[in-house]
Parts: structure tokens; C-alpha cells; sequence
């Protein structure tokens, strides 16, 4: 912190510092100054700032859940709001159910010695590879067909009776057959990240904590758990982002009511006409919260990141 | 009487299904919904099996699923794209990113700015990602185009003629940071005494970079590149958006190839027997690195019995 270990350095660093920010925000503030243009003037071209900034871009996106009636619309065709909506319950859920589950495990990999141990962590360390793409056929035809409560037995028939639909009960199309991919999906890693947390805490403040009489589940939650808390917090980000940003899977396994907001965005763009300036606002509002995220907590990000990859 | 001891029986089962308990639920999960579908993916590649049939309803086909493949031009071709994708964007992020990293290793005022920004692109959702590089690289409207014709040069098809070339760059604006800032974080975890040594001994800017900074770095960084190797075989959205695979196969990376066989030509089976032929390149993979972690870390045990023994 002492001013005098930061020698001088050659200003052309400091040039290279800033054209690598330049390289690394432009696109993203290209995105946001569009979000605020009309599309007349992002093909006229107007380069610069030189435009009037409208909401309209975000009023459009959201149309479905704004309490006031738009006049430049007469009809809401981009059922933004809802697939945001959905997105926020799948994210969160997922991320927090991650957390849960996954710094148990960890605990228990780190902490006991049982059998299976070393076959748990390495199956572990094994899934984390597999690619969404490749889970994607097993998933669908599983969440599909095998996965289902029969619509004549007694579950089956209430849910049918009161939610409607026709059918078997199954969990593709419901946002909990999209939240159990996604905890799946994140387990691996979250383990992986708080292992390495895990052992770094001391083992005598377990063990005084045990000789106070706490049991097993007290230990942890009450000890071990307010320890590993920037550990929690960068496991918390990267599952957030990963159920937040995915694609493929929910494209694959949700229906009309829970579509998530990048299946949103792709299907626009790959519209023949695109509109530009709704597409960014939707983009921009998908990528709100994981810019929030990195500019408060980019500090738990990068040792998230360093401590996943150095030790392997 | 009896209160007490089935607290203590409590007490003591509890300490030896303790471990299990704790892990129950996890392993619970990823039995359900990762190893049990992964077993169904390979028993559904032998199947001739198309959306509409459940899984039990289609037929045994044996390999064909595989040899149908293995002789299709249109999936060699996805695979060589995917080959070539993967190995030139890793092979580019680790240059840039080393470089960047060995370049700006000193107290700089606003390296922290730097790092917080940096590491945006990577947090942003891959469909964002995508928009943002197709707008750019749009023929009339983005920035590429009107810098071009600005300074009176020819535009360029970006996503039609070079559109592998164009998602990689746009792949390694997106990654590019996260190598940068992992080997930032193993230089500066560098023993400080060998630098030291090195430089009292006259050793130049560059002598140090080659024979001390990068060796002593060098199991992160093979570590890091595997993982980014990993990842790279993983990228679907960003191509999706950007160019839906085209045109014609030339974007076409197996992920995507998986999920256009699964949703459009609606053949499971050899989605299936696809799926598998990746997942075996990627366990090859990940096999590699961890026989590599467990040598170092056979290696560390020895030197360090070694400077015990001495």
C-alpha cells in the first residue's frame, strides 16, 4: 500500500492497461449505447454519442410485466418480462440448493475417512468435463418419458386435477426439472472450489468446538461454514452465472410458461428481420446481473478462479 | 435410563454415517441426473431411437450408430472444425495471455481495475456474447465494417467467408482474460529469491522469462491449458448465435452438431453415439491431467523427502 514500492513505471504500461480495458469493456458498452438507440439510428449510423437516448428499447422487452400501457406497441409479442421472471427462480434456486449440497459433500471428502472416499472425488473431478451438449439427448429423452409420475396414480391425478394439462406427470417443461440439471450440472465444480477452502480451515477449532459438545451438524454449520464464507461467495457466483447464462438445456426442457430469458434472445435472433435495438436491451438485461456481481465481488471471483485451477 | 442410551447410540451411529449423511444428498443428484443419464446416452447409442418412442420402444442396432458416423463426411468435417477451433483458440489465449501476464507483472497503479474489468467478458452470458460479436461483425451496420470503410478499405463477409476466423476471435476476447489472470496469479507466486538470484547473477529481462519465470510456471499453466482445452470443447452458444453453424458446415462444432442431429433430424441414437465420441476425446483429456497432477504431485513428496533426508 506504501507509495514507495510502486516505483515508476514506463507510461507506455500504462497505455497498454488502458487499450486492454478498451478491448475488453467497448463491446459490452457498444451493446449498452445500442440499448438506448432506436433502430433508425443504429443503421443510420450515427457513430458516437451524438443521439437521444430513449427507454423505449427496454420498454418493448418488457411489455409483459410494465403496470402501464405502451403507445408505440399494440401488441406485447416478447414475452420478456415472464422468461425473466423465470430465469431469477431457476437461477437462484439452483444456486442455493448448490451451495447447500455441494459444501456438504465437501465437508465430508475433506474432513472423513470412509469408504469410497477417493472414488467419490475422483468421479467428481471426472463429470465436471462432460459438456451440457452431451447431456442434452439423455436429458431430454429421461425428463421426457422416465421421469414422470403416472397421471392415473394418486399424485398424478391431483396435480393433474388441479394444475390442468393432459399426460403423465413429468419434470421436463416445469422449472424444477430445469433446477435438478442445473444443481447436477454445478456440483462438480462447487466441490472442487470449496474442498480447497475446506482444508485450509484449522482443525483444532473443529475439534475445541466438538469437546464444547456440538455434534457433527453443529461443527459444521456453526463453525466450519462462517470460515469458508469467500469460498461460498465465489461458488456462488460461477453456479449463478452458469444456471443464469445456459442455454441448451433449458431450450430443451422447458415449455411455452418456462421459457428462460437466453432462449429468448436466441430465438430473435434467429429471426430473419432483427431487431437490434430490443435484442440489445434484452442482452443488456441479461447481462445486468453477472456485471453487478464482477464489479462488487471481482476480488472472490479471481481467488475462485486461481484456487479451482493451481490446485487442480 | 433408556433416554440416555439411545443418545449415546445416537451419538455413535451418528459418528460413522456421518460422512455418508453428509454427502448423501450430492451423491444422491449426480447419480440421478448426471451418471444414471449418461448411462442411458450410451445404451440409447446402440438404439435406433427417434423422440417420439421411449427409450424401451426402439430397437437394438448394435454400432451402427457409430460406424454410420464414423464414415459420414458431414461429421468428420464438425469434428475437424472442432479440432481446429479448439486447438487455435487455446494455442492464441495462452500466447496473448502469458504474454500479457509477463508483460504487466509489476506495480502498476489501476491493475486492479484492469482485472475486475477483464474478467467481464467471461461472467457475461455466451448468448450475449454472441449478439454483441454478430452485431460487429453485422456487414453493414457494425463497427468493423464502418472502421473499414471509414479509411476507405474494402468491407469484409466476416461471418460468410471467414467465419471460423471470426468466432475465434471472438472466442479469445472472451478467454483470453482468464489465462491472463491465472498465470498473473502464478507469477506473482514465484519464489521471490530465484528472481533475486537471477538477477544478481546479470541474468537479462529475457533470460529470466525463459529460464526461470516460465519453468517454475509452468504446472499452472498446463494446468490451465487443459482446463481451457476442456472448456473450448464446450462452446455452443456463442457460435449459435453468431452463425448457427454456417454457412454451410464450416462453423459447425460438434455440440452444436449434437443438438441440431437430437432437435432437427430427430435421430437420438446417433445424437447419442455422437455425444459419445466426444465425451471419449474429452476424457482422454481429463485423464491426461490428472495422471499429470498426480506426477507433480509424486514429484513435490520426493524433493521434499529428498531435503529432509539432506
Amino acid at each position: 500500500m506504501t507509495t514507495d514500492t510502486q516505483q515508476r513505471q514506463h507510461p507506455g504500461f500504462y497505455a497498454i492497461v488502458v487499450m486492454l480495458i478498451i478491448m475488453a469493456v467497448g463491446p459490452i458498452a457498444l451493446m449498452l449505447i445500442n440499448s438506448f438507440k432506436l433502430d433508425v439510428d443504429i443503421i443510420s449510423g450515427t457513430t458516437g454519442l451524438l443521439f437521444m437516448p430513449t427507454i423505449q428499447n427496454y420498454e418493448t422487452a418488457l411489455c409483459d410485466i410494465l403496470p402501464y400501457e405502451l403507445e408505440h406497441l399494440d401488441y406485447c409479442a416478447l414475452k420478456f418480462g415472464g422468461a425473466f421472471i423465470n430465469s431469477l427462480i431457476i437461477a437462484l434456486v439452483s444456486t442455493v440448493l448448490t451451495l447447500i449440497i455441494g459444501c456438504m459433500a465437501a465437508y465430508a471428502l475433506v474432513r472423513f475417512k470412509f469408504m469410497g472416499r477417493d472414488t467419490a472425488s475422483a468421479t467428481t473431478l471426472m463429470v465436471r468435463m462432460v459438456p451440457p451438449a452431451v447431456l442434452l439427448v439423455p436429458v431430454f429423452g429421461l425428463w421426457n418419458n422416465e421421469f414422470c409420475i403416472d397421471k392415473a396414480s394418486w399424485l398424478g391425478s391431483l396435480i393433474r386435477d388441479n394444475f390442468g394439462g393432459r399426460g403423465d406427470v413429468c419434470l421436463a417443461g416445469t422449472h424444477s426439472g430445469i433446477i435438478l440439471i442445473y444443481i447436477a450440472m454445478n456440483l462438480p465444480f462447487v466441490i472442487w472450489i470449496l474442498q480447497s477452502f475446506i482444508v485450509q480451515v484449522p482443525r483444532q477449532l473443529e475439534e475445541a468446538a466438538r469437546m464444547d459438545g456440538a455434534g457433527p451438524f453443529q461443527v459444521f454449520f456453526k463453525v466450519v461454514l462462517p470460515l469458508i464464507k469467500p469460498g461460498l461467495a465465489a461458488a456462488a457466483i460461477f453456479t449463478f452465472r452458469i444456471a443464469w447464462n445456459e442455454y441448451l438445456l433449458a431450450s430443451a426442457l422447458s415449455d411455452r410458461d418456462t421459457k428462460t430469458v437466453p432462449i429468448l434472445i436466441v430465438n430473435n435472433m434467429s429471426e430473419f428481420n432483427v431487431e437490434w435495438g430490443v435484442i440489445m436491451a434484452t442482452g443488456m438485461l441479461l447481462a445486468i446481473p453477472p456485471i453487478i456481481f464482477t464489479l462488487f465481488a471481482s476480488r472472490q471471483i479471481i481467488t475462485g478462479m486461481t484456487a479451482g485451477a493451481v490446485k487442480g | 435410563m433408556t433416554s440416555v442410551g439411545s443418545f449415546i447410540m445416537n451419538k455413535a451411529t451418528a459418528n460413522r454415517f456421518t460422512p455418508y449423511i453428509f454427502l448423501l444428498p450430492a451423491a444422491v443428484i449426480m447419480v440421478l441426473a448426471l451418471l444414471y443419464p449418461l448411462g442411458y446416452m450410451i445404451y440409447g447409442s446402440f438404439r435406433d431411437w427417434d423422440p417420439s418412442q421411449s427409450l424401451t420402444e426402439s430397437t437394438f442396432v448394435g454400432l451402427k450408430n457409430y460406424i454410420t458416423l464414423w464414415n459420414d463426411p458431414n461429421f468428420r468435417e464438425s469434428t475437424l472444425v472442432t479440432l481446429k477451433f479448439a486447438i487455435s483458440v487455446v494455442t492464441f489465449e495462452m500466447i496473448i495471455g502469458v504474454g500479457l501476464a509477463l508483460l504487466l507483472d509489476r506495480n502498476l497503479r489501476g491493475m486492479s481495475v484492469l482485472r475486475t474489468l477483464f474478467i467481464l467478458p467471461m461472467m457475461i452470458a455466451p448468448v450475449v456474447v454472441g449478439l454483441i460479436w454478430r452485431y460487429m461483425y453485422h456487414p453493414t451496420l457494425g463497427v468493423f465494417n464502418r472502421g473499414l470503410k471509414s479509411v476507405g478499405l474494402e468491407s469484409v463477409d466476416w461471418l460468410g467467408q471467414h467465419a471460423l476466423l471470426s468466432v475465434i476471435i471472438a472466442d479469445i476476447w472472451q478467454w483470453t482474460p482468464f489465462i491472463f489472470i491465472l498465470a498473473l496469479a502464478a507469477l506473482q507466486s514465484l519464489p521471490r529469491s530465484a528472481l533475486e538470484a537471477a538477477r544478481i547473477d546479470g541474468a537479462t529481462g529475457w533470460q529470466q522469462i525463459i529460464h526461470i519465470k516460465l519453468p517454475l510456471m509452468m504446472p499452472v499453466l498446463i494446468v490451465t491449458c487443459l482446463l481451457r482445452l476442456i472448456d473450448a470443447f464446450k462452446v455452443l452458444e456463442v457460435i449459435l448465435v453468431m452463425t448457427e453453424g454456417g454457412p454451410g458446415l464450416s462453423t459447425e462444432i460438434m455440440a452444436l452438431r449434437i443438438s441440431r442431429t437430437a432437435t432437427e433430424f430427430r435421430e437420438l441414437g446417433v445424437a447419442a453415439a455422437m455425444s459419445n465420441y466426444l465425451l471419449i476425446m474429452l476424457l482422454m483429456l481429463t485423464v491426461l491431467m490428472l495422471v499429470y497432477n498426480r506426477y507433480m504431485e509424486y514429484r513435490a513428496s520426493r524433493a521434499m523427502l529428498a531435503a529432509r533426508g539432506a
